[in-house]
């Protein structure tokens, strides 16, 4: 049993709105008490509470990213569940939700049972998705029950998303009735073949197959549909549909338009897609390439006002490494993705604090709070007294460069390689051990 | 470097690579060259195209140069390999044909072996477009784009300049208004045409007018915006009545696969024959970057007719290569 006080930060807790000056107790893996500056220190002082001075620091919830890829098993050359949560400690994760595009992919108990056993090494708390479908294949679906006794927190088939309508709608019922969200990369990969980059006069200059906008909210549009049927027809369980990294105004208007009538359709927005356009792609930088693809002007513009207006509920990386030399390859050759772990939080910092005015409470709702709701991870995204003891500290004032060569993950495939960036992690507590430390 | 050849041959210039590592000496796109360097390139291929072989017989004498062929190119690979060798360098071909492309050995590697070797000038000929980007900015050397995938050509463009220039009976030099009140069509595939991107993103920077003809499939609305100075044209006989220059392009039949072309219906709205180019531009220079399908997108009367410099666009292609190895090899300076 081992204590630990964070004491003369500035504590931020989106629950509870509390955005002031507050010291935290943590008792072995659990938040044990919040108390005024100094109140807490005779308690501390009676358990022999390490004391962790935070001044000048901003102490919030551990982030929680419901969207990364750890590459185990079957790909431990990119990225381990242990150098992937490492990653995550650094950036100021405590939690993340690994998706199943493994090899062999992640559509069973026994394998999600693998990625949480002990011997993984993982530094912070991992949750995995398991495929909606067998090898998600799109034709039938897998065992939710099951995948969800053994620990899956939700189901979704990511990079090849459920195209055909009567399994999306079986999928959608079995989820709800698991109780966990269906969550769906919106794409028309009908559609999309050979496509590397945004559609329009970028992709037609630089002779790259484009990707429409229509490929992504028409899948969107689908899925809305479906949940609506499902919802009215009153029977059965109301159904949760979760959009991955959306990256067009057109599938966000449709799922503005789904929050208001009331419908369970929740969303996320990847960093890179408010903070780059397809202009990144200009020489055929392998860095910017990425699934959903970067986006024009207006469409990474919509992204920033759904995460301000609400629409988007959460930020979420969809942190996908990739080893040196498969980057450096072809455009069109080269797998898409890039890791993101490690600078989210100074991303969104920069995007939403900085240029939009964000108040941080806000920002940390939508990195900690919110992903761990949609998720249903218990006791995680707050600081509340029996919560688990997951807490990063950063400084959000000053500033650091990030060097790719410098993070724990195998990869270093990011297109903010060399970036000064604002915010720094300073540390990173999950459920009472700390992890990591600047 | 023995020392007899140093009196004439360039020399590697110590140059400070651009941040992006690409050497100067390279051309990747048409659009990195300023107006000014491509005049330096015209001036240098009409005096190497004007002096006797002999003059320059040596100018990159034991220079070596690769070319890296993944794409067959009788035309474009020929050119190249002349234009070198009528300057004396050194060439060797490693092409997918000749299965000396190791199988599934990277672009780059492939490119660091190459320079191992002791190649000085990568040409690379690949259909993945911005393959050029990745092999120049791996092998730091300089790198000529012979044809990536959709992207560029731009090779072919200036030789296509050159060729407008001689024919227009102006002189060979590049300023913004060169080619004031000249309309240059091009006709065709534009969809997966590199030679039409590389000609709609030089021509307009001189003052051309350039029309880009064909139909919805292969022309979408989206090309406009290459530059400026572009408009579409779904019409070819309107497209024809405004322009001196009529540029044709190839009908990649391969490339058609899953499309809804007709090929008749195509012949008959987009061919250029002698009835249409008669009624409609019959003072026009006709042009075709090859290979040709006489009969399809252009018929044979048309093709070897008096208004055709298609033979001409093929020996202002060793002109233009010439010049642009000479480039090359002299750190960018031309
Ligand atoms: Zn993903």
């Amino acid at each position: 049993m081992k204590s630990i006080l964070i004491k003369g930060g500035h504590l931020i807790d989106p629950p509870s709105r509390t955005d002031r000056p507050r010291d935290l107790l943590i008792h072995d893996n659990k938040i044990v008490e919040l108390g005024d500056p100094g109140k807490l220190n005779a308690t501390a002082k009676k358990e022999g509470a390490e004391v962790i001075d935070a001044t000048g620091l901003v102490v919030a919830p551990g982030l929680v990213d419901i969207h990364v890829h750890l590459r185990e098993p079957g790909q431990g050359h990119k990225e381990t569940i242990e150098s992937g949560t490492k990653a995550g400690a650094m950036g100021g994760f405590t939690a993340l939700c690994c998706m199943p595009n493994t090899s062999p992919v992640n559509d069973s108990p026994e394998i999600t049972r693998w990625m949480l056993s002990p011997e993984r090494n993982a530094v912070i708390r991992v949750f995995p998705v398991a495929a909606a479908t067998r090898g998600s294949m799109g034709e039938a679906i897998t065992e939710y029950g099951s995948l969800k006794a053994a620990g899956a927190v939700g189901v979704s088939d990511d990079g090849k998303p459920v195209l055909q309508d009567a399994i999306m709608h079986q999928a959608l019922i079995a989820a709800a009735r698991a109780g966990v969200p269906m969550i769906q990369h919106a794409e028309n990969t009908k559609i999309t073949v050979g496509a590397s980059m945004n559609a329009g006069a970028r992709a037609f200059r630089l002779g790259l197959r484009g990707m429409s906008v229509e490929a992504e909210s028409g899948i969107v549009e689908r899925d809305i549909r479906l949940v609506r049927e499902l919802t009215t027809s009153g029977k059965g369980p109301r159904p949760h549909l979760h959009v991955q990294h959306v990256s067009t105004a057109k599938a966000m208007e449709a799922i503005r338009h789904a929050k208001r009538a009331g419908l369970h359709v929740t969303c996320e927005v990847a960093p890179h897609h408010f903070m780059l356009t397809d202009e990144a792609v200009e020489g055929y930088n392998t860095h910017a390439k990425m699934n959903p693809p970067l986006r024009g002007e207006a469409d990474r513009a919509a992204m920033v006002t759904a995460l301000l207006d609400g629409t988007a509920d959460c930020i979420a990386t969809d942190h996908a490494p990739h080893a040196v030399h498969e980057k450096e390859q072809e455009f069109e050759k080269a797998p898409n993705g890039i890791t993101g772990l490690e600078t989210s939080l100074s991303l969104s910092i920069k995007m939403l604090h900085h240029q939009h005015r964000m108040p941080l409470l806000r920002l940390i709702h939508l990195m900690s709070t919110a992903p761990a709701h949609i998720m249903g991870l218990r006791g995680r995204g707050t600081l509340a007294p029996e919560a688990f003891a997951d807490v990063v500290l950063f400084d959000p004032k000053s500033t650091w460069t990030f060097n790719a060569r410098n993070s724990p993950s195998k990869s270093r495939n990011t297109p903010f390689d060399g970036h000064t960036l604002p915010g720094v992690v300073k540390m990173t507590i999950s459920e009472g051990r700390i992890v990591y430390r600047s | 470097m023995p020392k007899k050849a140093t009196a004439q041959a360039p020399q590697p210039k110590a140059t400070t690579p651009s941040a992006d590592g690409i050497h100067p000496g390279s051309l990747l796109s048409i659009t990195q060259l300023s107006l000014e360097e491509v005049s330096n390139i015209l001036a240098l291929a009409e005096r190497l195209a004007g002096e006797p072989q002999s003059k320059h017989a040596t100018l990159l004498e034991n220079r070596k140069l690769a070319l890296l062929f993944y794409e067959s190119s009788t035309r474009t690979r020929t050119s190249f390999e002349l234009a070198a060798k009528s300057l004396g360098a050194m060439t060797t071909l490693v092409s997918d044909k000749s299965s000396s492309i190791e199988k599934g050995e990277s672009l780059k590697d492939t490119g660091l072996t190459l320079r191992a070797l002791g190649a000085e000038c990568i040409i690379l000929r690949h259909n993945a477009s911005g393959s050029p980007y990745l092999l120049a900015k791996h092998t730091g050397l300089p790198v000529l784009n012979a044809g990536d995938g959709m992207h560029e050509h731009p090779s072919q463009a200036l030789l296509d300049l050159r060729t407008i220039l001689s024919r227009l009976g102006k002189k060979q030099a590049a300023t913004d208004t060169t080619l004031d009140g000249i309309t240059v069509c091009i006709t065709g595939d534009i969809l997966h045409s590199r030679v039409a991107r590389s000609n709609a993103l030089l021509l307009p920077r001189l003052g051309a007018k350039v029309i880009l003809c064909g139909p919805q499939q292969l022309l979408p609305p989206e090309a406009v915006d290459l530059s400026t100075g572009i408009t579409l044209e779904r019409d070819f006989d309107k497209a024809l009545q405004q322009s001196q220059v009529a540029m044709m392009l190839r009908i990649q039949k391969e490339r058609l696969a899953g499309m809804q072309i007709d090929l008749a219906d195509y012949q008959k709205q987009y061919q250029l024959n002698e009835d249409r180019y008669f009624k409609h531009a019959p003072t026009a220079v006709v042009m075709h970057p090859g290979p040709m399908i006489r009969g399809l997108e252009i018929t044979a009367d048309i093709a070897d007719g008096p208004s055709s410099a298609i033979e001409e666009q093929v020996r202002n292609g060793l002109a233009i290569r010439m010049a642009l190895l000479v480039r090359a090899l002299n750190g960018g300076a031309a």
